[in-house]
């Protein structure tokens, strides 16, 4: 198994421990507030993700073909899900990236569980790291 | 009426969300739908169907009955005229017909003003925004103090001999307060402006009288007051709606049709083009019965009155909640809050909550201005109706503090 499959799987475990919907959520505050720190002159509209109802910003680099996040959300939920996303995807080949079918999401049922607006910012933020990986291979 | 015998009028209060008993505080939005207007609604539709007015079938006689008895069940309830009252889909619907027909009918010129309340919902700033753009007229804004309270003064300030149109809500969606209608229509009266009120989130809550309160226009929405979804009212003072021009052209608002030229009926038939909603609008009857019942139930007034106040009490004690909308008298706020939190997003607020069972608003609430006025940029807001009860309310506070700690 690679080792983004390893990560993925370590992720859909994790969630699998809590039974109550209440104590994912507060899973998912608690890896919002672990998120390393965004600079504010990095909040600009052009990092921003377009779709979300909170405003959630992404920076991605690209060292050695490999792509680098950080990211902020006003709201802690949302910054919790994209905290997820980014400590599945951080580091990895932008080949790799755009290779992946991002199941592993569907397989937590984190989409069903979302509002209909947030699951379609779940839906922009997966966009949008998936384009900035095509746009890097 | 206990809240056991109400409650047991609604059946989808019965209903649980991810294993917890439902706590609905969304009924600013819509409130839940009355077995007796269900029914009506039902009824309608599967034994006296037809189109009205135009056939002389026994069937289509029934429908009319059902349809015009309406009219007149609505224009009893709010002490107007059968005449006066135009039936629409809803308020959004109700207020862009006036905004249509009063720029069509010369009414309304070229560099005239209107003047539209800060709190107002998007429903009753953008078909006038649009008004303004196709005829030309000025818009100008009526503010709201820190409190939320309508500035009555600069309404008298800004009243010019071209203004012709003041627009205000009985009750903002998102503040709860209660503009004084009256004394607004008399300042507006006096300055020869007409009034046209939004009473959306008022008519759940107040007992309406469009005389009593003298305003020219008015416009709500059945499925707020438990009714059917997809019907709404426009009252117009009859004077008025004659001098209307029509806003959809089609059948039944016609008097003749010729190649040459076509005349219109009167009101309110002028403003009803093409089929109704035949069976929505007779649904509102048992609505208005009940709400009349429930405004004058001292058991339930006294139920919300308790709400209230305990609301307005436990809410402001919570460290680093804002208020919006915080009356002078609570008899000046109907049981809605809107509110923020210090360091809290409104949405995170909002499913955390959801997943205690419960329902509540968050976001702009469709007053993006108001947002503005207040530098937030969402809200969140619980509203309450005579089947919730206190117990609910103490739920709704214990949720919320819990959501807090988990967030903050």
């Amino acid at each position: 198994m690679s080792d983004l499959e390893q990560a993925k799987r370590a992720v859909v475990e994790e969630f699998a421990m809590f039974d109550e919907w209440l104590d994912k959520y507060e899973y998912l505050i608690e890896l919002g507030k672990q998120l390393e720190e965004f600079p504010v002159e990095h909040k600009t509209d052009d990092r921003l993700i377009k779709g979300c109802q909170s405003r959630v910003w992404l920076d991605t680099t690209v060292r050695d073909g490999k792509l680098y996040f950080k990211a902020d959300s006003d709201a802690i939920i949302t910054k919790g899900i994209i905290s997820l996303l980014i400590g599945v995807y951080n580091g990895r080949s932008a080949a790799e990236i755009a290779a992946d079918d991002f199941s592993f999401v569907d397989a937590i049922g984190l989409r069903e569980n979302l509002s209909p607006t947030r699951a379609g910012g779940l839906a922009s933020m997966i966009a949008t790291i998936r384009r900035e990986a095509e746009a890097n291979v | 009426m206990t809240i056991e015998q109400i409650r047991s009028k609604f059946p989808q209060l019965q209903e649980t969300v991810y294993g917890k008993p439902l706590v609905y505080l969304d009924n600013a939005a819509t409130t839940m739908r009355l077995d007796a207007s269900v029914a009506k609604w039902n009824e309608v539709s599967l034994h006296t169907n037809a189109n009205l007015h135009r056939a002389v079938h026994r069937m289509a006689n029934l429908a009319t009955e059902e349809y015009e008895g309406a009219r007149k069940a609505v224009a009893d309830y709010l002490g107007a005229d059968s005449r006066e009252i135009v039936f629409t889909s809803g308020t959004t619907a109700s207020l862009n017909l006036l905004a249509f027909s009063l720029g069509e009918s010369g009414l309304l010129k070229e560099g005239d003003e209107i003047i539209i309340a800060e709190s107002e919902h998007h429903s009753d700033i953008v078909p006038w925004q649009l008004l303004a753009g196709r005829k030309g007229l000025n818009i100008k804004v009526l503010p709201v103090d820190e409190n939320g309270k309508t500035d009555l003064s600069a309404l008298k300030r800004m009243l010019s001999s071209r203004t012709r149109l003041c627009c205000v809500a009985q009750v903002s969606n998102v503040l709860g307060l209660v503009n004084p209608v009256k004394e607004i229509a008399s300042i507006c009266h006096a300055a020869g402006c007409l009034l046209c009120v939004d009473g959306a989130q008022a008519v759940a809550h107040l007992r309406v009288d469009v005389r009593e309160l003298d305003c020219d226009f008015y416009a709500f929405s059945a499925h707020k007051i438990y009714a059917t979804p997809g019907v709404g009212v426009l009252y117009g003072r009859f004077s008025l709606l004659q001098q209307l021009a029509p806003w959809q052209g089609g059948g039944e608002m016609i008097e003749t049709v010729k190649w040459g030229g076509t005349t219109f009926a009167q009101p309110p038939h002028r403003f009803e083009a093409g089929t109704q909603n035949i069976s929505g609008v007779p649904a509102l009857v048992p609505a208005l019965e009940f709400l009349k019942e429930t405004l004058a139930d001292k058991e339930l007034l006294e139920n919300q009155e308790n709400i209230k106040a305990f609301l307005l009490d436990e809410l402001q004690q919570i460290p680093g909640l804002r208020l919006y909308g915080v009356p002078e008298d609570p008899s000046e706020k109907v049981s809605l809050f809107s509110f923020s939190i210090d360091g809290v997003h409104h949405e995170d607020l909002a499913l955390i909550l959801d997943k205690m069972g419960v329902a509540v608003r968050s976001g702009q609430m469709c007053a993006e201005p108001l947002m503005d006025r207040f530098g937030v940029t969402g809200m969140l807001r619980a509203s309450f109706a005579p089947y919730n009860s206190l117990q609910e309310a103490q739920y709704f506070t214990d949720s919320l503090k819990k959501a807090i700690t988990m967030l903050k």
